[in-house]
């Protein structure tokens, strides 16, 4: 079919996805070379070069200068744009065509659409003098988004939430700070009521005291008579008694709710907490299990291995019926022999068949005297007596196939499970209070300051004394060069070679982490 | 306590007379009948209320188009194809012209896509001409009223003006051979040459199944307070900004572009869907056209439409109340969009969110294959029912003209 000139040309404009604009149509419509036609192309070629000396599009301004006098409703509307451009003084400078042209399109469709408030054409863009956010009404949004989140809680989230008992057993060393902020930390976070039980081994101390005191959370502190042993085989067992002592804490007290087993080197999600509300009595999640393996050995193994290394994942085990029909347990044939034995040992720590922290617990299932308890459970106290550790809660159970899988049966991975120690060697500051400040033996030989002092006398043992630097808030004030002369305690042999190393120091106030 | 029994049991009556109620459904969400005169509407059922004919054209006006391009079936034109495949197999069909109410021609005028998906709309005029002359020429029925009880499906950009560009759709005006049938199309704006007395509005075409493999679990907290993906400005038509969407695009983006609660930006991102189900607000401003699929996309998403389209005529209108579910701002106000948005107050955020929840409000605005009770298909059908009995004017008297069948431009004349 023979297209017309007009169509031949959108059709080249219509590679993008949109439309054709207006202003080049109504040049390819005067086909027939008229008086008219002719006056507008030279008066558009003097418009054009006009625009092109000033920098920007000068017609509308023109016309509003013009007209503007006689401010008759139907030429204002469409200069509205000019004049949002004049007064926002945001000028597109780009030299354009037609800038005559779209003149007469406008007034025409302005006389065509006179009873409409909505005008076709060019219109202004409007920016307001400062495009930029409000603090105040960023604040407010916020506001309303807490309130929709809220109510989306209220609406689809867990209906009549129970209380959260956490229990963490504990005891004082390098790495339990580390370890207890990033569990209080997890647990400030939980949007439900919390109970935090904390069981430390050789009794209570300051040290623990002082760290969950600033959780601001509900807590239950208590001191379990016998010290930690220094094996991994004997610190796993006294946790479990420690757990068992909270289980009769929670007994005793009576306190209803959940009850997890944050172990204080654990890391927990958020979900976590939201899929616990859904126990009825016993559940079980799947525990990632993260060895802390520096042996390299252990990589070689298991290129050599043929069959595919196993999820490194502790949990339940479904059928396609989502139905409980076993465990997952860690796997930990290829780690026989080259396991951790004692805490600070530098080989990987396993974990136990099934880790306490895997399973979630209805408080009132270690209640006494409860007639709604479940026939399957055994009394709290059946337990204590034993001789034997208690590994996991199943222990409680008569029978284990009544435990729930949580997080869409298990296939969810809702926290993790670590150990990791401070090393018997290793060097950290007690309670991380650094005692007496550090010293500085670093020589910065190639600084830019021009005072730094170029090297200064050497003592005993110790290297040359210091370019002390303020930490880098003050970077280019040069401020204290005293050269420290007292020893270091890292290993110099390997100060000296790392040159422009910046050494902080810590004024005598120092402030406690 | 007598005299009081039956204060509390009247308080109680008129309160469920007058107030909004609040239902529980299988989602376990509150939600809100939109009730009163406009929102029971959406759940009438047209079938029994009205018949409707549907013209037998030869192939060359319905499948051969599609033939020739399936893509008409996936774009956001679709409806027109929808509408004639509903109706084929509807139970208001009746295949006695003489007890129909609604006579329907299937014509796919929006059916001539470009290489990148787009109608041209330059054959639709011979096109539909030349199907009303079949139909004046074939059946009584044209004649009879000049097309007063015909409806036609227009879904185009400015409906039955047939050109995509605004001031070529209005010097154009409706197709003359149109002027006394009901046109239902996407297209809707008061005052404009392109909207009939008269029309049905509907949404755009939106693939339902699509937008349904796309939820998200309910719990998912929105996050995102605005939200919006397209262009701003049209580089390859308007580079300079101010035609495409009246500049009020180009005036979001210069105000906003760097507003931490504006998530705007021209990207496509796999994740649309999923991100307008975090958003509290969508922004569904004009294009080239005042109406666009965002709108069916928020309804569906549960994100709040905000419409930045003066004027607008939205679907449906006089069975959804789209001042109480969207936000309308004037086009001049965009600058000041962030101090209308946040200065709405939670509890009526939390009222068009539950409005907007509501079943009946989202099947409204889709067009499933099979038709399902309550969607659009039935909408339109409503509607239509809702214009009857025909007044006395439509029937003319024998003998008498009204329409000019020789007016509008001279290349509309050519035969197709």
């Amino acid at each position: 079919m023979k297209l017309s000139a007009l169509q031949q040309s959108y059709l080249n404009r219509r590679s993008n996805s949109f439309r054709g604009s207006a202003q080049l149509d109504s040049a390819a419509d005067g086909s027939v070379k008229s008086p008219a036609a002719v006056f507008w192309l030279v008066l558009h070629g003097v418009c054009c070069l006009i625009s092109l000396v000033l920098g920007f599009r000068f017609s509308r301004l023109v016309f509003f200068f013009i007209f503007s006098t006689s401010a008759t409703n139907l030429y204002t509307a469409p200069f509205r744009g000019a004049a949002e451009i004049a007064s926002h003084l945001d000028v597109r400078s780009t030299p354009v065509t037609g800038a005559a042209d779209s003149v007469p399109g406008n007034m025409t469709a302005v006389v065509a659409s006179s009873t409409s408030r909505v005008v076709v054409g060019r219109h202004g863009i409007r920016i307001r003098p400062w495009p930029h956010p409000d603090p105040v009404e960023v604040m407010k949004a916020h506001q309303i988004l807490e309130r929709v989140q809220r109510e989306q809680r209220a609406l689809f989230g867990v209906k009549n939430p129970r209380t959260v008992i956490a229990v963490t057993p504990t005891y004082a060393r390098t790495f339990q700070k580390l370890h207890l902020t990033g569990v209080m930390h997890s647990l400030m976070l939980v949007p439900y009521d919390l109970v935090w039980i904390v069981v430390e081994a050789g009794g209570v101390t300051n040290e623990t005291a002082s760290i969950i005191a600033k959780s601001g959370l509900r807590t239950i502190h208590v001191g379990f008579r016998q010290t930690m042993p220094n094996s991994w085989e004997g610190r796993h067992k006294l946790e479990s008694r420690m757990r068992l002592h909270a289980l009769g804490i929670v007994r005793e007290q009576k306190l209803d709710g959940v009850v997890m087993f944050a172990d204080d080197s654990n890391m927990h999600s958020m979900e976590l907490f939201d899929e616990i509300q859904n126990v009825k009595w016993i559940g079980a999640v799947s525990v990632g299990i993260l060895l802390h393996s520096t042996d390299s050995s252990a990589t070689i193994q298991r290129e050599g291995e043929e069959e595919s290394t196993p999820m490194p994942v502790q949990g339940p085990a479904c059928n396609a019926t989502n139905k409980l029909v076993g465990w997952h347990t860690f796997n930990s044939l290829q780690y026989v022999g080259r396991s951790a034995v004692y805490i600070d040992d530098r080989a990987p720590v396993l974990p136990r068949k099934l880790e306490w922290s895997g399973f979630v617990l209805n408080s009132r299932l270690v209640w006494k005297d409860v007639d709604d308890k479940p026939e399957w459970v055994k009394d709290l106290d059946e337990l204590d007596g034993a001789g034997e550790e208690v590994e996991s809660p199943l222990s409680l159970l008569k029978t284990t196939s009544v435990v729930e899988p949580l997080g869409n049966c298990g296939r969810q991975v809702l926290l993790w499970w670590l150990r990791v120690e401070a090393r018997s060697d290793s060097k950290f500051p007690a309670q991380w209070i650094i005692d007496p400040p550090l010293d500085i033996t670093v020589p910065s030989k190639r600084t830019p300051w021009p005072d730094a002092p170029p090297e200064l006398p050497s003592n005993e043992k110790m290297s040359v004394g210091a370019q002390t630097q303020d930490q880098q808030i003050n970077k280019h004030s040069t401020k204290t060069k005293t050269p420290r002369t007292r020893r270091s305690r890292t290993k110099r042999r390997h100060d000296t070679k790392v040159i422009g190393v910046q050494a902080s120091t810590l004024s005598v106030s120092e402030q406690q982490n | 306590m007598g005299p009081l029994k039956w204060a509390l049991l009247g308080v109680l009556l008129s309160a469920s007379l007058f107030a909004i109620d609040s239902v529980e459904l299988r989602r376990n969400q509150p939600t809100e009948r939109i009730s009163g005169s406009a929102g029971d509407v959406l759940e009438d059922d047209p079938v029994g209320r009205l018949k409707v004919f549907v013209y037998e054209l030869p192939s060359k006006y319905n499948k051969k188009i599609l033939q020739k391009d399936p893509r008409c079936l996936n774009h956001m034109f679709a409806a027109e194809i929808f509408m004639h495949r509903f109706l084929l197999s509807s139970p208001v069909r009746t295949l006695n012209p003489e007890e129909a109410d609604w006579f329907y021609t299937p014509v796919y005028t929006t059916c001539d896509l470009t290489p990148n998906g787009l109608p041209l709309p330059f054959k639709s005029p011979r096109m539909m001409r030349s199907a009303i002359q079949l139909i004046s020429a074939n059946w009584p029925y044209w004649n009879r009223t000049e097309g007063a009880d015909h409806f036609f499906v227009v879904p185009h950009d400015f409906g039955a003006c047939f050109h995509y560009q605004e001031e070529k759709a209005i010097e154009r005006g409706i197709l003359p051979l149109l002027q006394r049938a009901t046109l239902v199309q996407t297209f809707g704006q008061r005052n404009h040459v392109c909207l009939k007395e008269g029309s049905i509005t509907i949404p755009p075409y939106a693939p339902p199944q699509k937008m349904h493999t796309h939820l998200i679990p309910d719990k998912t907290p929105r996050s995102i307070f605005v939200y919006f993906r397209g262009l701003f400005y049209d580089v390859g038509n308007d580079p300079e900004g101010g035609y495409y969407a009246r500049g009020a695009r180009a005036a979001v983006w210069e105000n906003f572009k760097d507003n931490p609660l504006f998530d705007i930006s021209t990207e496509h991102p796999t994740t649309y869907y999923e991100d307008m189900q975090r958003a509290v607000f969508c922004l569904c401003p004009l294009g080239w056209a005042p109406w666009s699929p965002r709108l069916v996309e928020a309804v569906i998403f549960g994100c709040i439409p905000v419409i930045i389209a003066d004027d607008i005529v939205l679907p449906f209108a006089d069975a959804i109340p789209w001042e109480e579910i969207g936000v309308f701002v004037d086009e001049e106000d965009v600058p000041k969009l962030d101090t209308i948005l946040t200065s709405i107050p939670p509890e009526v955020i939390l009222r068009k969110q539950r409005l907007l929840a509501n079943p009946s409000m989202k099947q409204a605005m889709l067009f499933p294959q099979p038709a399902q009770p309550g969607d659009a298909f039935h909408q339109v059908l409503n509607g239509l029912a809702r214009k009857l009995p025909h007044d006395k004017n439509a029937f003319l008297k024998p003998g008498e003209k009204v329409l000019n069948w020789t007016a509008g431009p001279v290349g509309d004349l050519k035969p197709w």
